[in-house]
């Protein structure tokens, strides 16, 4: 009989498991105000009453900062636990402690957030042009500089008509999302994240004038006003998905896949599953949310097709629909199937990309960056005349204003923006989304903790993010000569690739710095 | 006038605004020395009140027809003509406690070193009270009056 | 005939809270104010403190010194009013002027009661307290006289206000109580039990089931006084403190209705137009129960006049019903009473809970699941929150086990009412 199924109930202690941080307490500074013991979710500080000192047991710390951010002294410090291992190449520290951790509890291993395992970031190898002498740089502050951006099938070609002396457009155009910037919040569901964080995500799209995604949790019935700025979800286990929902959006995207668990599902436990979960999610309230690991009536790109005329049958026409796909090694054949099958948008999901929860081993072993998926998915349609029917979407790790500009440059025509978007309302990236023990109040349904974060806050800090990028990429747009995104998009003379090999390059379709 | 408003929904219970209060009413103004020292002769005055999880800072609201000021029988509680802020004049209290019978807040407490009623003052010369300057998620705000749903 | 638009006959609480209740709606037609007293307006319950030397002259004002000005009052202090005719809107004084009104306002308060068949109660040495001037006297009279003992007579608010200023000065003291029990109009037996070991410690002697029946005196002082019992006690100062009664004469011989006090309004109108009553001299309506009372205290008082002030300016403003509150420090023991403490009857239901050692008491009556009455002693910091509750008449029956309980706060409260108090703009009462 496994210990942990013994009828006393005793749980055996996790002497292998050691901590991860060591807290340090200043006993100058601290003046036992309790503001962590009140603050920390994992109960690391206590308070002893009749000693009336504060103390600290490092053992459950998690390295959120929560204490450090709010107490009042600077009195606490977190550093990595200096236990250090006899130093082995293969036998790294964290590999030691997933198998401590494997021995003393029996499951698989979670994880939060996307791949941590070091995998080289291609962002940082490609660089960005600039103008020089011949060709004039342009300053975003005394010029028009577009950043404007239109998602959704775009006609082969344009048929014009003369009409009373002047032209017409005969072509109908494919409805088309509007994003005044090149950046989206890509699919995080309510259920996952707090009631406040996709009410901030959604509230922050409409201010920025783009679009958040529902996930695959369905849209709060509060959040409905904003449907104009959200895109709903249609994944694989259909929560929340009625004509109503699809029609409540400004599009309809159908999940395939996520870049951080590629193949597998999902599994919201029913704890997390109250009242207005279960009603948005439109599931009896405690039951566990299973998300399949595919669509059971999808097994080919014409069982897509039929899907994605559904939608659009059932949105009349009016509403783009987007095909997410995670990054994996067949991402540009894949791609293209999905375009023929109709899709509007395709959106792809590298293997950098955020989550909830992850089985690790998926989420550090599956799938391939967003760089390579990119470029070979935009060669791709390019080479098969199809590159127009479809926007493209990069998403996947993305962290700041020059990941975007150099997506762009790659072939996207738009980026989705997840982790960066909670670590801007206050995440810190402490990676125990799936304890629902979130001490910033993101990704948590726990009443005592969801109230941590402040909408009013969290959209101001998200509409700041946006603001800043949005001026950064200007910039840089203004730097290289160009003074619309439009002539960015796959524009890949304006990136060289540093410290690549040349299969890489050739995959990347980018010439080496110097070239 | 401004007034102080909790929002219950966001306030996460740390206690940081009473604090920050404590200290900004002692002596010293410093928060170790303040904590350290003169614990037993200051008090915050405002407090939080928490059950579960759900918890609110509560300090005087500044009512517009005030019963501290109307119960009080010396006049020391009276309201600041410029600000409009309920202050008690603490040279005219006697410390007869009329005002804390009668604050349907529970806003006001004895003084701990003195015999003199003890409640916010909206921090007289600072920007803002350092309660709303100091809450980590915004859970206390100074509105204008008329921004305050009624 | 001239008329003045506002006359306010009295210079207290009431009349100063017909002043803030006038200019709220009026900010400049005059003012008259009338006061038999001639200090600037004062804080009546500080005479006590003033007694005891805990403050000094210049603190006793209500209002500050340019509050006449600044508000555009004529005050005539220390002229009495005799009279007034209701039919032609006019007052007399005791110096012979005749005063025209449009409104007026009879803020008089109550005068104490004198005791009836006490021999040589006339005697030097025997004092009222209710007056500044009240206090002056017997300062000065102790100061001449030397006095070392006293004896208090009435067991009630003002008998141990004036006990008190007496201790702080170091005279001997004796109260001398006819009922069972001091503070028997707002403590139930437990609270007065811990009054009375309060004052014993401090070294009061206190007398209950007793009265004062003769005053001994002669011209260069008073000796002593003899009790119902026949027991005797040397003293050589003697307050009497049996109650106040309000002070209903100048309507007296008009047809003004009156019962123990004059008979108002829920806007504080008597039955007379253009006359209106505030203070200890009104008898308002009750908050709990039907029926009109005077109801002598300092929070009434103040409201009652705002309430009489802002309708005299034409504006609106409801009387909602007075209830009996007192907040007394009994030698430093604080203490709070709020409306109905030791209730007669069964109907009510009663939550205490008692800590001798630490002189801590909490008590609550309920009746139909309303606060109707409380007690604290000892801590009281929280005490106005169950007194709002009894105002609000707020059905206690969800929360009633938290009343007493060392976390009971707002938070406890139905989250309607809470919502309005803590996130709204504040309350209204
Ligand atoms: C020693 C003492 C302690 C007290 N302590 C407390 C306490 O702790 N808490 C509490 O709630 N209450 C207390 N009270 C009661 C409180 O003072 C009264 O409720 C309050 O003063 C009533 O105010 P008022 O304006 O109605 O009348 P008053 O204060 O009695 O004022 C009446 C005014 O009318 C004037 N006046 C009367 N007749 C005439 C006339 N014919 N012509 C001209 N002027 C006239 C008087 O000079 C006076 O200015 C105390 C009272 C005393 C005496
Ligand atoms: S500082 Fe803000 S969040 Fe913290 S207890 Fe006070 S009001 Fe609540
Ligand atoms: S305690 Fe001070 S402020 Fe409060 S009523 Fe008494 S004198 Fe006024």
């Amino acid at each position: 009989m496994n210990e942990k199924d013994r009828k006393d109930g005793f749980q055996p202690r996790q002497w292998l498991v050691e901590p991860d941080f060591v807290v340090e307490r200043d006993p100058e500074k601290c003046i036992q105000c309790q503001v962590c013991v009140r603050q920390c979710a994992n109960d690391v500080h206590r308070y002893d009453e009749d000693d009336e000192t504060v103390s600290s047991d490092s053992s459950p710390c998690v390295g959120c900062h929560r204490c450090a951010s709010l107490c009042p002294t600077g009195a606490i410090s977190i550093k990595r636990s200096e236990l250090d291992f006899r130093p082995h190449g293969n036998w790294t520290a964290a590999a030691l402690r997933n198998v401590y951790k494997q021995a003393e509890t029996g499951g698989i291993l979670l994880a939060g957030m996307g791949n941590d395992q070091g995998l080289p970031v291609y962002w940082d190898r490609l660089l960005l042009n600039a103008s020089q002498v011949t060709n004039p740089s342009i300053d975003p502050l005394r010029e028009p500089m577009e950043t404007l951006t239109h998602l959704g099938r775009k006609p082969d070609r344009l048929r014009l008509l003369e009409r009373d002396g002047g032209v017409a457009l005969a072509t109908r155009i494919e409805p088309q999302l509007e994003l005044q910037v090149p950046v989206m919040f890509s699919a995080m569901s309510y259920g996952s994240i707090s009631y406040h964080a996709s009410m901030a995500l959604a509230r922050a799209a409409s201010e920025a004038g783009t679009y958040a995604n529902t996930g695959e949790g369905g849209l709060h019935r509060d959040i409905r006003p904003f449907g104009d700025n959200m895109i709903v979800q249609v994944a694989s286990g259909r929560f929340g998905v009625d004509s109503e929902y699809l029609n409540s959006a400004a599009a309809v995207e159908i999940k395939i896949g996520q870049g951080a668990k590629p193949g597998i599902g999902g599994h919201l436990p029913g704890e997390k599953v109250d009242g207005a979960v279960s009603e948005t999610r439109m599931i009896p309230e405690g039951t566990d949310a299973l998300s399949p690991a595919p669509h059971h009536d999808i097994y080919s790109i014409e069982d897509l097709r039929q899907l994605i005329y559904s939608i659009k049958e059932a949105t009349l026409y009016e509403k783009p629909v987007s095909v997410k796909i995670a990054a994996v090694h067949n991402v540009a054949a894949i791609a293209s199937g999905c375009v023929r099958a109709g899709a509007d948008i395709v959106a792809i999901d590298g293997c950098r990309g955020g989550t909830g929860a992850a089985p690790t081993m998926i989420r550090n072993n599956v799938g391939i960056p967003i760089e390579f998926a990119l470029a070979a998915v935009d060669s791709r349609l390019r080479e098969e005349g199809i590159r127009n029917q479809a926007s493209v979407i990069a998403a996947g790790g993305f962290r700041c204003s020059a990941d975007v500009v150099k997506a762009i440059a790659l072939g996207a025509d738009a980026v989705y923006l997840g982790t960066v978007a909670l670590v801007a309302m206050g995440c810190h990236m402490c990676q125990k989304c799936y304890t629902g023990k979130c001490n910033w109040g993101i990704a948590t349904q726990d009443p005592y903790l969801t109230r941590r974060l402040n909408p009013d806050m969290a959209t101001r800090r998200l509409v700041n993010l946006l603001r800043a990028w949005k001026l950064e990429i200007k910039e840089m747009m203004g730097g290289m000569g160009i003074n619309a995104i439009e002539s960015l998009r796959g524009n890949r003379e304006h990136l060289r690739g540093v410290g690549l090999t040349d299969r890489e390059l050739r995959i990347l379709d980018v010439k080496a710095a110097g070239e | 006038m401004k007034r102080i408003v909790a929002r219950e929904e966001y306030c996460v219970g740390c206690r940081l605004c009473e604090i920050h209060c404590l200290v900004q009413h002692s002596k010293s103004k410093k928060i170790i020395k303040a904590f350290r020292e003169e614990r037993d002769s200051v008090l915050p005055r405002l407090r939080v009140e928490e059950s579960g999880c759900v918890s609110f800072a509560l300090q005087c609201r500044h009512c517009e027809q005030a019963s501290c000021i109307e119960a009080c029988m010396t006049g020391a509680m009276h309201r600041a003509p410029e600000t409009g802020a309920v202050l008690c004049d603490t040279d005219r209290c006697v410390g007869c406690w009329m005002c804390i019978m009668v604050c349907p807040l529970g806003a006001i407490r004895r003084g701990p070193d003195s015999h003199v009623a003890s409640k916010c003052d909206l921090c007289i010369g600072e920007d803002y009270p350092v309660c709303v300057a100091n809450c980590p998620n915004e859970a206390i705000a100074l509105r204008e009056e008329d921004e305050v749903n009624a | 005939m001239h008329r003045e638009p506002y006359v306010i006959i009295g210079n207290s609480v009431a009349a100063m809270g017909a002043v803030e209740g006038i200019r709220s709606v009026d900010a400049d037609r005059p003012i008259t104010i009338i006061s038999n007293e001639s200090h600037h307006t004062y804080s009546r319950p500080l005479i006590s403190y003033l007694l005891g030397r805990k403050v000094g002259d210049d603190d006793m004002l209500y209002r500050p010194p340019d509050f006449y000005d600044k508000n555009n009052i004529r005050a005539w202090l220390g002229v009495e009013v005799i009279g007034v005719d209701p039919r032609a809107g006019t007052l007399e004084t005791a110096d012979g002027r005749t005063i025209g009104f449009e409104n007026l306002l009879i803020a008089t308060g109550g005068k104490p009661i004198v005791p009836p068949d006490v021999e040589g109660a006339e005697a030097p040495g025997v004092f009222a307290f209710t007056t500044w001037d009240d206090a002056r006297r017997i300062q000065e009279y102790i100061e001449e006289r030397q006095v070392e003992s006293a004896v208090v007579v009435g067991g009630g608010l003002i008998g141990l206000k004036s006990m008190e200023g007496l201790v702080q000065l170091g005279i001997r003291t004796t109260i001398v109580e006819l009922a069972d029990r001091i503070l028997g109009a707002t403590f139930d037996d437990t609270a007065s039990a811990m009054a009375r070991r309060r004052l014993e410690q401090s070294g009061v002697t206190v007398l209950c089931g007793n009265t004062v029946t003769s005053v001994e005196g002669t011209e260069e002082g008073l000796k002593g006084v003899v009790l119902r019992d026949e027991s005797r006690i040397e003293c050589s100062l003697v307050i009497f403190a049996i109650g106040v009664r309000p002070s209903v004469d100048v309507v007296r011989g008009t047809d003004i209705e009156v019962d123990r006090g004059i008979l108002v309004d829920e806007r504080m109108r008597t039955s007379a137009d253009g006359i209106y009553a505030a203070g200890d001299v009104a008898q308002a309506d009750l908050l709990l129960g039907d029926g009109k009372l005077p109801i002598p205290v300092f929070p009434n008082a103040a409201r009652q006049g705002r309430i009489a002030g802002v309708n005299m300016a034409g504006g609106e403003a409801r009387w909602r019903g007075g209830i009996a509150m007192n907040a007394v420090e009994v030698l430093g023991l604080p203490t709070v009473s709020v409306g109905l403490t030791s209730p007669g009857d069964d109907q009510c239901e009663i939550l205490s809970e008692l800590n001798e050692e630490e002189e801590q008491y909490r008590k609550i009556v309920l009746r139909d699941d309303r606060v109707v009455g409380a007690i604290f002693i000892g801590d009281i910091d929280r005490a106005g929150i169950i007194t709002g509750l009894v105002r609000e008449r707020i059905d206690v029956s969800e929360f009633k086990d938290l009343l007493l309980t060392k976390e009971f706060g707002l938070l406890s409260l139905p989250r309607e009412y809470r919502k309005h108090i803590v996130s709204g703009r504040g309350i209204v009462v």
